[in-house]
């Protein structure tokens, strides 16, 4: 996720992340990761394992996805894609639960 | 359902997915999110989900049991191209010998029978040989430390100075992106495909991911596809895993 600041809150964090902050600590699907010192960016950014890449010039900061276990996957728990059709109109992946689902990847390249 | 990698505006992908008509829902991923959220490094790459939203495949390489042919322009594109380097090959000895692209991308994974796998597990379920338990899942997704993390971080910036319009920003995060996670061929082709459309334009302007004969001083990138493609073993591009 981009980020202008650093002071973000919880909420934001988990809209741009999927990870949502519980008192258990971060928490994604079954995982939970505890956060010993409480919720901040940079101190959640290093206990998932996710980069945080500063671009000085431009004053913005961009945050990878999670990296425990030397994975792409944290776990087998689909995350909640959320993504738009041509026109527009979002589609939300869990509005298919219930139902198998196969993703194709594709692109115009 | 299908879903786009391109930053572009939809126009980009709106002409093949008109051209398929589908009845299920066909998405734009702007931003690669697939990349980031479930370990997607090249396309096509599929992933299966079974009814309770559980990862039963991770993304791997995949394809429709009927394969479609290039187009007749992409065709001719690539067969020039092929004899331009044999030309060049043969009027200096020593210049790099070009990659058997046919023998790097046609490696690998299986392409017939990939329809088949789903249609298994369709009919099968849990019991299908092809699904995988949840640890075989994360375990068999896509390799992924810092480095890794730190590139989705710099695609993100190169895709949002690219929008911006702010170009030589959006290519020194598309090379730092590309350099931390050479094997994540979206990332690259994605980077590529911009100045290809610029240049060359029109059907054939995406699919140029090289610089052409002449403009190779000029290319942004560290990367081009024909020398990173070249760096691989048969097999590399489109790993098997079925």
């Amino acid at each position: 996720m981009l980020l202008e600041r650093l002071d973000i809150d919880p909420e934001a964090f988990r809209a741009g992340t999927g990870w949502e902050i519980k008192p258990e600590g971060a928490c994604k699907g079954e995982v939970c990761v505890p956060l010993p010192g409480g919720f901040g960016v940079t101190t959640t950014a290093d206990r998932l394992g996710m980069a945080l890449v500063h671009d000085e010039a431009h004053g913005i900061w961009a945050l990878g996805p999670e990296s425990l276990g030397g994975r792409a996957l944290a776990t087998a728990q689909a995350p909640d894609l959320v993504l738009p059709d041509l026109d527009g109109n979002l589609f939300h992946l869990s509005s298919l639960r219930g139902q198998k689902v196969v993703i194709a990847a594709w692109a115009p390249y | 359902m299908t879903v786009s990698l391109e930053l572009s505006d939809p126009d980009a992908s709106r002409p093949f997915i008109d051209a398929a008509s589908p009845e299920h829902p066909s998405l734009l991923d702007p931003t690669h999110q697939l990349d980031a959220l479930f370990g997607v490094v090249n396309i096509p790459n599929v992933i299966w989900i079974d009814e309770d939203g559980v990862i039963v495949r991770p993304a791997e390489p995949g394809w429709p049991a009927v394969l479609s042919t290039p187009p007749e322009s992409l065709r001719r594109m690539m067969a020039e191209r092929a004899k331009a380097q044999a030309e060049r090959a043969a009027a200096d000895p020593t210049a790099p010998k070009p990659p058997n692209l046919a023998a790097l991308l046609g490696g690998g994974q299986d392409r017939t029978t990939y329809a088949d796998a789903i249609r298994d597990w369709a009919r099968n379920g849990a019991a299908s040989t092809y699904a995988l338990t949840p640890d075989q899942v994360i375990a068999a997704s896509q390799p992924r430390g810092l480095d890794q993390s730190r590139a989705a971080a710099h695609f993100e910036l190169a895709n949002h100075f690219w929008r911006a319009g702010e170009r030589e920003a959006a290519f020194r995060h598309f090379d730092e992106c590309h350099r931390l996670q050479p094997h994540n061929w979206t990332y690259k082709r994605q980077a590529w495909s911009l100045v290809g459309n610029e240049r060359v334009g029109g059907e054939l302007g995406r699919f140029t991911q090289s610089p052409l004969p002449g403009e190779e001083a000029d290319w942004p990138f560290a990367s081009t596809f024909e020398a990173d493609l070249a760096a691989l073993e048969p097999g590399q591009y489109y790993p098997k895993t079925l």
